[in-house]
């Protein structure tokens, strides 16, 4: 790689091979701004997901002073908020839609366009072997209309009456009502646009994802010989082409119902005095369209998280990922069961009990196929040989906060439990182990691990033990006394609990979570600030293939052009996973069977 | 001051951090990468060891702080939440010894299977066996809890017995209502259009059987070892009785009434004994998030002996008496609530 011909300053830190394959001209714009190269996508769709994790993070520490100190007052809040924090002091109004955005921004923009915006853009053709995704053109409208989501979203932020604030489900009437809370005013009108803004970003995605999986693998890389990643991306762009549609459709009613004064979900609705002519509507049919991409949603998240780090582990133990087959075939049951239990979210909704009780099945037949992914993950660890890489440090803590949520989803499937159970602190604690910070060890562990594909650059492994040990340990500190809150029957979404002698014993408790969850947000800039220092500044990398891995990917050059490959696409001849086969420590799927080696899957 | 000398602090800390974390690069092109890596890999398998060791020396220490302060030690207020109680306590055995072995497996194998010179991993890609056996022993397991859980789940949310005693739990923005049926054990007709600022309910006083409806605010009396029958209504937005003590809830969803039945067995004053506290209190929290005001919107149970319960129920006068005091002869009112205490079921 010769840097005689620097012919565009902003070259540099590029390739110069693409330029000699495809000799178009790349300016500033159409390489970084307006880019179709899908690795450039997804750097855009990380970099967003970075920021949109800042603000969402910053969000649940603020609400966090509030449930920590309820008696105190932060003048700088006032600063901050404005009116919101008169004297220092968080109005409840303003609490809710802190509340809404962080879940929103985490759900939607961080884990849902963060995660698997970047990993599936990324790592989708470089491991099935395929020069860009099917379709560049979509692909770069699919980050710009995720950017326009994001726009709309932020602005909601400032508008007078605040953004929305009945909670990420959004469940009408508070939501459809502006008569009854200032965040069902123009703020959630700004929320649903937002949101089919995102719908139709995350179509373009996985449509673009599931043609580019069945139709560009390269040349011997046939389905079973995928790396699990690009299956688990698979299953997650289905389940998003199937079940977001269902929540554009109950977005555009509930604005029908907001702006027209139709009644899709609105019947029988007295609301500060006024007495509402809608009549017919049903505010459960809202949640029946909502749940059916909600619960999909939570494997939307989990999914990739589990690819990667399956990926990750194997890679890092030198060892087979344990049962590829099964992997394959849990992650398909997951994704099938995932369109099969929605309803588990709405038993107290008045559901009928016989239709309940299926629901309790089919949401409890989800532990079978999670269990055989985490043995199998233990299986790989057991006799294997275990470089502790930050990525793997990261998917070996993935895996143990999947086990702890995992299992209370037990309780909380199991519909009796979840009488008790339902929107208490326990529901909290389970799906923030579960899918929210299992879903960010997902997501660093990936990072960590790709980084030196990304950007020709590694991260300084210092700072990422650190960041791994303090957010492992902090989030167990976080969410694990939460289960006991919530036994105690303590309700999620509450600003304050000093009103009540049933729930204001664990003053001291939500103080010492407050903390934490402080030191934890500030932990994260030690990522933030290696992950842009390391881009630019980091240890270079010199061996093509540093982790000593199958994939295709690492037979891309250092900082592959648009295209990947300089020359020919490489052909594949067996699995990803052929590590510690005959003696050999690891063999690219790059390499022919030997005449002479043993039969493996 | 003070909020300016945290933060200069938390710099300085992170400045710390990042010199350490520059400085350990150089020393690891000094000692030779190999050498470091090594090295981390050694710390990093110790920690995780540690972590096993003391994250489960952790579970058990919050289990010493906390379990004292959830509803388990007073034991469940009703007799069906009893169910839930047992259900959870299997739920926990099962979980509780799954989590441990997992987690120990995790952990472990990670510090035990740490790279070494002189180890090669091992070629294990799969064994039908023992994925069979990871997959029916979790399914037997699952099935097992589904029947225990549907079980307790189908005698809660069938039927309420019929001689419950019927009370109407009406949430608005941010409070709760209860009504009473009366003498003749019939809840008067409702039509939310006839809502005003008096009748804020919207009964429709057109139908007699409103007319011996009793309708109070906030608090809620109920006879020990009866059955309830809560008949659930709100008036603008998804709320929700949230009876943590009694181990319930049920939504309140404006335009599709919901029930919820449930047989208190302690009195309050007996469960101020049994939890030593004289404060102690049946609180139903909103547990649907309902707008600004919902961590406040607050309702009372009082549990108490049929007497007391009838005793109260006769000092209460209907709502039509006290909307149209002229249609109603006072004596009626009086007869009205003798009547009651006639028809309620006598078992203690």
């Amino acid at each position: 790689m010769s840097s005689v011909a620097t012919v565009h300053h902003e070259d540099v830190h590029g390739s110069h091979d693409s330029h000699h394959e495809h000799h178009h001209h790349e300016t500033f714009i159409s390489k970084y701004i307006f880019s179709q190269d899908h690795k450039m996508i997804a750097k855009q769709f990380l970099v967003t997901g970075i920021i949109w994790a800042i603000i969402g993070g910053l969000f649940s520490v603020i609400f966090r002073l509030q449930l920590g100190y309820p008696e105190a007052t932060f003048p700088w809040l006032e600063d901050l908020l404005g009116h919101w924090a008169a004297g220092g002091k968080l109005k409840p109004e303003f609490y809710y839609a802190l509340v809404t955005m962080h879940g929103t921004i985490l759900v939607f923009f961080v884990l849902t366009a963060g995660l698997s915006g970047t990993f599936a853009n990324f790592l989708i053709p470089l491991q099935v072997g395929a020069r860009d995704m099917a379709s560049p053109m979509l692909n770069m409208l699919s980050y710009w209309f995720f950017f326009l989501s994001s726009i709309i979203m932020f602005s909601s932020l400032f508008v007078q009456t605040g953004p929305a604030s009945g909670g990420w489900t959004i469940y009408p009437p508070l939501s459809a009502l502006g008569e009854a809370s200032s965040g069902a005013k123009i703020g959630m009108d700004l929320w649903l646009v937002s949101m089919a803004m995102f719908i139709v970003s995350a179509l373009l995605g996985g449509l673009n994802y599931i043609t580019t999986i069945l139709n560009m693998r390269t040349k011997g890389m046939s389905m079973t010989r995928l790396p699990l990643t690009v299956w688990a991306l698979f299953f997650t762009a289905v389940l998003g082409v199937l079940s977001f549609p269902v929540l554009l459709s109950g977005a555009i009613l509930l604005l029908f119902d907001r702006n027209l004064g139709t009644s899709f979900f609105l019947s029988d609705i007295v609301v500060a005095g006024k007495i509402l002519p809608n009549e017919g509507g049903s505010a459960i049919l809202f949640q029946h369209l909502f749940w059916f991409l909600g619960h999909p949603e939570v494997y939307i998240i989990l999914l990739p998280a589990m690819g990667m780090s399956s990926e990750i582990i194997s890679i890092n133990s030198r060892k087979p990922i344990f049962g590829y087959m099964a992997m394959v075939g849990s992650i398909f049951a997951i994704a099938i069961l995932a369109f099969l239990v929605w309803a588990h979210h709405m038993f107290v909704t008045g559901l009928n009990p016989f239709l309940g009780s299926v629901f309790v099945l089919l949401t409890l037949l989800i532990a079978v196929p999670s269990a055989i992914k985490v043995f199998n993950w233990l299986t790989t660890l057991w006799k294997a040989n275990i470089r502790f890489t930050p990525g793997m440090l990261f998917a070996i803590g993935f895996v143990s906060l999947f086990i702890s949520g995992g299992l209370t989803g037990i309780f909380l499937g199991n519909s009796a439990l979840d009488l008790h159970l339902h929107d208490t602190y326990f529901v909290v604690a389970h799906f923030h182990i579960v899918m929210g910070v299992a879903s960010m060890f997902g997501m660093f562990a990936g990072v960590y691990h790709w980084f030196p594909k990304m950007f020709g650059r590694f991260m300084n492994n210092t700072l990422a033990y650190i960041h791994f040990w303090v957010t492992l340990i902090g989030a167990y500190l976080i969410f694990w006394p939460m289960h006991y809150q919530g036994l105690a029957g303590m309700p999620r979404r509450y600003y304050d609990f000093s009103g009540w002698s049933s729930f204001n014993m664990f003053n001291g408790l939500n103080e010492f979570i407050s903390f934490v969850a402080m030191i934890v947000f500030a932990a994260q800039f030690l990522f933030v600030y290696n992950f842009f220092y390391s881009m630019y500044k980091g240890r270079k990398v010199t061996d093509l293939n540093p982790w000593g891995a199958n994939t295709l990917e690492w037979t891309t050059p250092l900082n592959p052009g648009h295209g990947n490959w300089p020359g020919e696409i490489p052909e594949v001849y067996r699995g990803a996973y052929d590590y510690a086969k005959d003696g050999k420590e690891f063999i690219p799927q790059t390499t022919p069977v030997g005449d002479d080696e043993s039969k493996g899957h | 001051m003070k909020e300016f000398l945290m933060i200069a602090l938390g710099v300085l800390v992170f400045v710390v951090i990042f010199q350490i974390a520059k400085a350990s690069e150089y020393v690891s092109v000094l000692k030779g990468e190999a050498k470091t890596r090594k090295q981390n890999n050694k710390i990093n398998a110790f920690f995780l060891l540690g972590f096993l060791v003391f994250g489960l020396i952790g579970v058990w220490y919050c289990n010493e702080l906390y379990y004292g302060k959830t509803l388990f030690p007073q034991g469940s207020a009703s007799v069906e939440g009893e169910e839930i109680d047992r259900m959870l306590l299997i739920t926990i055995a099962i979980t509780g010894f799954v989590f441990v072995i997992t987690q120990a497996l995790l952990f472990w194998f990670s510090f035990k299977y740490q790279e070494q010179d002189n180890r090669k991993a091992l070629y294990f890609a799969h064994s039908n066996k023992l994925e069979l056996i990871w997959t029916i022993v979790p399914a037997i397991t699952m099935m097992v809890l589904v029947v225990f859980g549907l079980k307790a789940w189908f005698k809660i949310t069938g039927d309420a017995p019929k001689d419950s005693i019927v009370v109407e739990v009406t949430g608005h923005q941010f409070a709760w209502e209860f009504r009473y049926p009366g003498a003749d054990k019939v809840l008067g007709k409702k039509n939310y259009k006839l809502t005003t600022a008096k009748n804020n309910l919207g009964v429709d006083f057109d139908d007699p059987a409103s007319h011996d409806d009793i309708h109070v605010n906030t608090t809620m009396h109920i006879p020990v070892g009866v059955p309830v029958k809560m008949v659930i209504h709100s008036q603008d937005v998804i709320h929700d009785v949230g009876l943590p003590h009694f181990r319930l809830k049920m939504d309140a969803v404006p335009g599709i009434p919901t029930t919820q039945w449930f047989t208190p067995k302690i009195t309050t004053a007996d469960m101020k004994k049994k939890t030593g506290n004289p404060d102690f209190t049946y609180e139903i929290s909103c547990d649907q998030l309902c707008g600004a005001n919902h961590f406040a919107m607050r309702g009372v149970i009082i549990v108490e002996t049929m007497e007391e319960y009838k005793k109260w129920l006769a000092e209460q006068t209907s709502e039509y008496s006290t909307l149209f005091p002229a249609k109603v002869p006072t004596q009626n009112v009086a007869d009205s609530a003798k009547l009651v205490t006639q028809v309620l079921p006598q078992k203690k």
